[in-house]
């Protein structure tokens, strides 16, 4: 679980059973866990008017566990760039009434939320639950460029290649974390790199 | 004295009877200049100087945001509320010079929306007005549905229709046309706010409906102003200021502080803002809370008091003033 430590630093909570006429969950890998956690609280019939998509990960772990939860669909996608053109057309078409759960990693929730907001959704309207990975998706101030999965801190920019200070401070408009160079003054100065969000 | 708010002088420059209930009032600066600007949903508080006694009473500004050269409103004549209505009846007449508060805004339009889904009932069209004035300039995507008793007491629908055609719908009691609510709320795409004002029943049904349906509370917005209600006079102590007050029956509790010549801060007047929020140091006897601002638990707790709207029966109440 996260700490707060500043504003902008998203914080998750538990996934609890919203009222609505649609619920759709968005999850990938462990996040699924915390679906099968919150079924367990549901109301009987909760996943006749639900709509599942996974991200499993490479162990294709938990498609299992979700599917024995009898959603009105089910969707599997290899990745979050896969499933973004049937999120957004799931949305455009959606009506007040639809309900929004967001499990797993911080990636995942984030980028989710960022296409629920540009849909008109608040994001304190949104159910998030972190599971899994602490891994980062960050943005280069320098060059804007992002990179996916950050586990270190500091943390090679994959674009023009600073080495960035993972910040907690987050765009929720970029769905990610804001990495500032460590060393402009002396780039000759390398700070140990550590395994900070694993 | 009202927290954040500065007060304008100004003079009624028309009185125009609308209805055989609803009168609107037009103010101007006495100085000429250009009122301040406002958003769609704010409100004034009106100073009412009705021979030794002072009113302030809230109401929403009506015209469009677009034209600050006037402010206006519209009251409807209350025959049995505390006499601030029917002041503004049988008393103001263009020329009269007033005071009124800068205007505050306690039910804006959230313009993250897609659409903006309005409920308005009876005198509640008034905020509307404003907004749909404002949105309409922006191109906003809006649709309001007002309900009123008939068609003659249907306050600037036929000015709505006019404006707006289609994106107005009409609903009379005496013709028994309701709303199809559930309907209407499940049928709204994704992104829309609702906005609803009107009488307390109207309300409380739109947003226990909209809840039930899966609008999430963000995305609900209401306003109800609860006049103050009379009630039995009741004595007060204001520990602070170290000063005994009688409330009387026409009285609100504020008012009556105020009376005194304790100030304490207010926006709305209505049991909405919070402002006036006071603690109650003790008490024998029963609250009669009328706001809408404590939590249930506070009501309950009796250690807190909306003195704008609410009120006492019982032996003593000492107060945080």
């Amino acid at each position: 679980m996260a700490a707060k430590t500043i504003i902008s630093r998203p914080i998750y909570g538990t996934l609890s059973p919203q009222p609505g006429k649609h619920h759709l969950f968005i999850a990938d890998a462990e996040g699924a866990l915390a679906i099968a956690d919150m079924a367990a609280k549901a109301p009987s019939g909760f996943f006749e008017g639900a709509e599942i998509v996974f991200i499993p990960g490479p162990d294709g772990k938990y498609v299992a566990a979700l599917e024995a939860l009898k959603p009105a669909q089910f969707h599997t996608a290899p990745s979050f760039a896969s499933l973004l053109p049937r999120l957004k057309q799931t949305l455009t078409n959606a009506h007040m009434g639809l309900r929004l759960y967001l499990a797993g990693t911080e990636g995942l929730i984030g980028q989710a939320m960022q296409v629920a907001l540009e849909a008109g959704i608040d994001h304190t309207s949104m159910q998030t639950e972190h599971r899994g990975s602490l891994a980062r998706r960050m943005q280069c101030v320098h060059c804007k460029g992002i990179t996916e999965n950050v586990t270190t801190q500091p943390a090679t920019c994959s674009h023009c290649g600073l080495l960035l200070l993972v910040r907690d401070h987050y765009s929720r408009r970029l769905a990610a974390f804001q990495g500032v160079c460590i060393n402009a003054e002396d780039r000759s100065e390398i700070p140990p790199m550590e395994e900070a969000f694993p | 004295m009202s927290t954040g708010t500065t007060k304008l002088d100004v003079v009624v420059s028309d009185v125009v009877p609308v209805n055989e209930l609803v009168t609107r009032f037009h103010f101007r600066r006495r100085d000429g200049e250009l009122l301040p600007t406002f958003s769609g949903g704010a409100h004034v508080v009106v100073e009412m100087r009705d021979g030794e006694r002072t009113r302030l009473n809230p109401y929403s500004l009506m015209g469009s945001p677009l034209d600050t050269r006037e402010y206006t409103i519209s009251v409807r004549r209350d025959d049995v509320g505390r006499g601030g209505s029917l002041f503004m009846h049988n008393s103001v007449k263009p020329g009269l010079e007033m005071v009124i508060s800068y205007p505050v805004n306690l039910f804006s339009l959230d313009l993250r929306a897609k659409k903006h889904l309005m409920l308005a009932g009876g005198i509640g069209i008034t905020p509307f007005m404003a907004q749909t004035a404002q949105l309409a300039g922006e191109g906003g995507n809006f649709e309001l549905h007002y309900t009123c008793r008939t068609a003659s007491l249907g306050t600037y629908a036929d000015v709505l229709r006019e404006r707006y055609g289609r994106r107005v719908r009409l609903y009379h009691d005496d013709l028994e046309e309701r709303i199809e609510l559930d309907r209407l709320l499940s049928s709204q795409p994704l992104g829309t706010h609702l906005y609803v004002c009107g009488p307390a029943g109207m309300i409380n049904w739109v947003r226990d409906r909209a809840a039930a349906l899966g609008w999430p509370p963000e995305t609900v917005h209401y306003e109800h102003f609860a006049a103050p209600q009379p009630g039995l006079p009741f004595d007060v102590t204001l520990a602070v200021s170290g000063k005994t007050i009688q409330v009387g029956e026409q009285q609100s509790l504020l008012e009556a502080i105020e009376a005194a010549g304790v100030d304490p801060p207010y926006l709305c007047r209505g049991g909405v803002c919070g402002q006036c929020e006071t603690n109650v140091i003790s008490c024998d006897g029963k609250f009669i809370h009328n706001d809408h601002w404590l939590s249930e638990e506070e009501h309950r707790s009796g250690r807190k008091i909306m003195p704008c709207v609410s009120r006492f029966e019982g032996n003593s109440l000492v107060l945080e003033r």
